[in-house]
């Protein structure tokens, strides 16, 4: 087994593993600190293959801002660790055979598809590539994206402003 | 060496278990959490098409970054959605939460 063969599946064990804890455990504390680890392991995944930028903007959003506004959002609400009150609904057992049905479905897909790889390579600098990139075929993609971000944002403050 | 098919297969039990939780959990911010989870799914499925299938385009990384934003507004405006359902209906499980208007 080589080295990168060893990386993906420590790395993918790590994912499914804190994924798994974040899903089922009772506390939602301990859901949110398991984000982390799911989020961190997906970073692996993306150095491997080759998006390190990606990689890069996985940790500063996804482990480190986003998590950080859920355990901001479970102090301001109910402030404690959700352990007092029932956190599973009544169609636990419904909802794990579509969860279930729909993971078969989708690896018997990715089995049963062949891809024909374009031809092409990566660049051997892929922050350079992004960037340029977005500067010039993607401009209005980038655009509307910070309009998005910008006014989501500003409607964000508006909707939990507290009312005068 | 894992291949195209490893990473499909990782990112489709990962989209499972945030679908699980999408449907099964009560709390609102949990319900947000399990969405994560499934953008963090389609993140890799976009990364790895990217490197195994069309390596010359970026797009791939693009619309993965794209997605990355897209899901900090969504955290951002539903965690602010939950707090403003918390002040007015003191609850956050979304089986409570069930008036149109207060």
């Amino acid at each position: 087994m080589s080295g990168e063969a060893i990386a993906f599946y420590l790395l993918a064990a790590v994912t499914l593993a804190s994924a798994v804890v974040v899903v089922t455990t009772g506390n939602i504390v301990h859901a949110a600190a398991a984000l982390v680890p799911s989020f961190l392991g997906v970073t692996g995944l993306y150095i491997l293959l080759n998006a390190e930028f990606v990689a890069g903007i996985q940790v500063l959003i996804y482990a480190g801002a986003i998590t950080v506004l859920i355990l901001f959002a479970i102090m301001l609400t109910e402030g404690g660790t959700g352990l007092a009150g029932r956190q599973r609904n009544e169609q636990a057992a419904a909802g794990a055979a579509v969860a279930a049905a729909i993971a078969i479905l989708l690896v018997a897909v990715a089995g049963r598809t062949t891809w024909t790889p374009e031809p092409g390579t990566l660049p051997s600098y892929t922050p350079g590539a992004i960037g340029q990139s977005f500067l010039r075929q993607n401009i209005l993609v980038f655009e509307g994206t910070s309009i998005v971000l910008l006014v989501s944002l500003m409607g964000a403050i508006m909707i939990a402003r507290r009312e005068e | 060496m894992p291949g195209l098919a490893h990473y499909l297969v990782l990112s489709a039990l990962l989209f499972a278990l945030g679908l699980f939780a999408v449907v099964t959990r009560r709390n609102a911010v949990t319900i947000l959490m399990g969405i994560e989870l499934m953008l963090n799914a389609a993140n890799i499925n976009l990364v790895a098409f990217n490197k195994f299938v069309a390596p010359g385009a970026m797009q791939g990384q693009i619309f993965a970054l794209i997605v990355i934003t897209l899901a900090a507004c969504e955290a951002a405006v539903g965690l602010a959605l939950v707090l403003a359902a918390y002040r007015t209906l003191e609850t956050v499980y979304v089986d409570e939460i069930n008036l149109m208007k207060w």
